[in-house]
C-alpha cells in the first residue's frame, strides 16, 4: 500500500507542482489520477517510484518510508514498481524480446527463468508472435503492450501508468484498459494518470482529482469530472 | 555480480558493437588512424634513442701514464681507477700493444726505429658507467699522480651530449604530445557516440538498472573498440617494421647505425599499441557513461 503525507514539491524553476497531498492507497486497488495538465499528476507518480524527491512530507511503501533509501537504493525501489509511460520509453536498438528481459536481467534471474517469463508476459498483452521486432517496426498500441509487458515482468505489486493512452487512438486504448484490468486482478495495485474522459467515466474506478497540486476530490467509482 | 550477469555484459557489450554500427566505425576509424601515427613515431624516436645510446656508449677516454714509472707502479694503477666513483670498466693497454695496434692501423711501413724506443705510454682506457659523467671523471684522473694526459675527445663529446640531450627531449615531448591527442581524440569520438545513447541510459536506470549494471556493456564495449582499432596499427608496425629490418638495415651498413632488432622490438611495440588502444577505449566510454549515469 502506498501512504502520502503532506507532500510538498517545489522545482528548482519555481514551479510548485505538489501542495500538501494526502492519500492513502491500499493493495489491489485501481486509481485513476485526473485533473488539468499542470495540476501534479506526474509528479505525484514520479513520488512513487522516487523519480523526485519531495521537499517535505513522507511517501511510504508498505511503509517503508521512501526518504530512507539511500541514492544507490533507488534500484531497489523502481525494481517492485512497473511503469508505463505515454510514449512508452522502450530501448530502441533492442528486440521486443530483449526488452522485457531488460527488466529481469536487472534483477539478476536465471537465463531459463528470463526466457520462460518473458515469453509468459509477451503472451499476456498478446505480442508475443512479434518478439523479434524492434520497437520501431511496431504500431503505437503495440509498443505500448510491450512497455507494459516490461512493467509487469518482475511481477510488481504496482504499476504506475503515466498516460498510456495518451499517443492511442481509442480502439487502441480499450485494449491497453484490458490489459490493465486484467493485471488488476491478480492483485496488483494500478495507479493510473489520464485525460480520457471516455475511460474514466466507462470503466468505473476510484478517482482522485488533482489541481493546483492538491487533491480536490477523491471518489470511489467517480466521474470524470472535467470536460473532454 | 552473478556469473550469468557478467556473461550477460559481456554479450550485450559485444552486440553493441554491431547495433551501433557506423557510430562503431567512426569510433574504431578514429582509434586505428591516431594508433598507425603514434605507433610509426614510437618506432622512430626509439631507434634514434637506441642509436644515441650507442654512440654514447662507445665514449671512453685514453689515460696515459708517466712513462717513467715503474711497472708495479703501472699495475697498480688499475686498482687506484676502479676505485674512482662512476667508473664502469677499466682496460689496461701497455705501451708494446699500443704499438702493435699502431702498426696495424698504419701498415707496414719503417717501424724499426720505434721497436727500439718505443715512444708510446702504458695506457688504460676507462669507460664510464654513465657516459655523461666521462667529463668530470676526466677531471678527476688527470689530478692523479703519475698521469701524464687523459684525452676523450672533448669537443666533440660534449656537443654529442647535448645534441643526443636535446633529441631525446623533443621525442618524449612529442611523443606524450601524440599520446594526448590520441586519448583526446578517440575518448571524444567514442563520447559522440555515447551521447547518442544518453536517453537509453535515462530508460535503463527507469527501469532499475543500477549503475553498474549499465557501466559494464559499455566497459566491454569500449575495451572491444580499443583493441579492434589496433589490429591495422600492429600489422602495419610488424608488416613495415618487418620489411625494414630486413632490407634496410644491410643495404645502410654503416657498422653503427643498426635498428632496433625485429624481435623482440616490433612485439613490444605491437603489445604497447594494444595496450594504448584499449585503456584509451575503456576510459572514453567509462568516463562518457559517468555523465549520463546522474539520473
Amino acid at each position: 500500500m502506498i501512504d502520502m503525507k503532506d507532500v510538498h514539491k517545489d522545482y528548482a524553476n519555481g514551479v510548485s507542482a505538489l501542495n500538501g497531498v494526502n492519500v492513502h492507497i491500499d493493495n489491489g486497488e485501481f486509481v485513476y489520477l485526473v485533473g488539468p495538465s499542470g495540476a501534479g499528476k506526474s509528479t505525484f507518480v514520479k513520488m512513487i517510484f522516487r523519480g523526485e524527491k519531495p521537499n517535505t512530507g513522507t511517501v511510504k511503501i508498505d511503509n517503508i518510508d521512501l526518504s530512507t533509501y539511500k541514492e544507490r537504493q533507488i534500484p531497489q525501489i523502481r525494481r517492485k514498481i512497473g511503469v508505463v509511460y505515454q510514449d512508452f520509453k522502450l530501448l530502441p536498438k533492442l528486440t521486443v524480446y530483449e526488452n522485457v528481459a531488460f527488466a529481469l536481467e536487472v534483477i539478476e534471474e536465471s537465463p531459463k527463468l528470463i526466457r520462460d517469463r518473458v515469453m509468459e508476459v509477451l503472451d499476456l498483452v498478446g505480442i508475443k508472435h512479434k518478439a523479434r521486432s524492434l520497437p520501431d517496426e511496431l504500431s503505437g498500441g503495440e509498443q505500448q503492450r510491450v512497455a507494459i509487458a516490461r512493467a509487469i515482468a518482475n511481477k510488481p505489486k504496482i504499476v504506475i501508468a503515466d498516460e498510456p493512452t495518451g499517443n492511442l487512438d481509442p480502439d487502441t486504448s480499450w485494449g491497453i484498459m484490458k490489459i490493465l484490468e486484467d493485471i488488476n486482478q491478480t492483485g496488483t495495485t494500478i495507479i493510473m494518470a489520464t485525460h480520457s474522459q471516455e475511460i474514466v467515466n466507462t470503466i468505473k474506478k476510484r478517482v482522485i482529482a488533482l489541481e493546483n497540486g492538491r487533491i480536490v476530490r477523491d471518489e470511489a467509482g467517480g466521474d470524470y469530472g472535467y470536460e473532454a | 555480480m552473478k556469473l550469468n550477469t557478467a556473461k550477460r555484459h559481456l554479450r550485450e557489450g559485444s552486440k553493441n558493437i554491431f547495433r551501433n554500427g557506423w557510430m562503431t566505425i567512426a569510433s574504431i576509424g578514429a582509434v586505428t588512424v591516431t594508433l598507425i601515427l603514434v605507433g610509426v613515431f614510437l618506432a622512430l624516436v626509439f631507434n634514434l634513442n637506441n642509436f644515441a645510446s650507442n654512440v654514447e656508449s662507445d665514449v671512453e677516454m685514453s689515460v696515459y701514464l708517466d712513462p717513467t714509472l715503474e711497472k708495479d707502479q703501472v699495475e697498480a694503477f688499475q686498482a687506484k681507477l676502479e676505485s674512482i666513483d662512476k667508473v664502469g670498466t677499466v682496460t689496461y693497454s701497455s705501451k708494446e700493444e699500443q704499438l702493435n695496434q699502431l702498426m696495424k692501423d698504419m701498415g707496414q711501413t719503417e717501424w724499426d726505429l720505434f721497436e727500439q724506443d718505443n715512444p708510446l705510454s702504458d695506457t688504460y682506457v676507462v669507460k664510464t658507467s654513465k657516459p655523461q659523467d666521462i667529463s668530470s671523471v676526466a677531471d678527476e684522473v688527470s689530478k692523479l699522480d703519475g698521469v701524464d694526459k687523459v684525452d676523450y675527445g672533448e669537443s666533440t663529446v660534449d656537443s654529442l651530449f647535448t645534441v643526443s640531450k636535446y633529441s631525446r627531449i623533443i621525442g618524449a615531448v612529442l611523443i606524450i604530445g601524440l599520446v594526448f591527442t590520441a586519448i583526446f581524440l578517440i575518448s571524444n569520438t567514442i563520447k559522440i557516440t555515447i551521447i547518442a545513447r544518453s536517453r537509453e541510459i535515462g530508460i535503463m536506470k527507469l527501469v532499475g538498472a543500477t549503475n553498474s549494471f549499465i557501466r559494464w556493456p559499455f566497459f566491454i564495449e569500449g575495451l572491444m573498440l580499443g583493441v579492434l582499432g589496433a589490429i591495422i596499427p600492429i600489422a602495419i608496425v610488424l608488416g613495415g617494421y618487418y620489411y625494414l629490418s630486413n632490407n634496410v638495415s644491410q643495404n645502410i651498413d654503416i657498422g653503427f647505425v643498426q635498428i632496433l632488432p625485429y624481435a623482440p622490438f616490433a612485439f613490444q611495440l605491437s603489445g604497447l599499441l594494444l595496450a594504448i588502444g584499449a585503456v584509451i577505449g575503456v576510459w572514453g566510454s567509462v568516463m562518457s557513461v559517468r555523465k549520463f549515469l546522474k539520473v
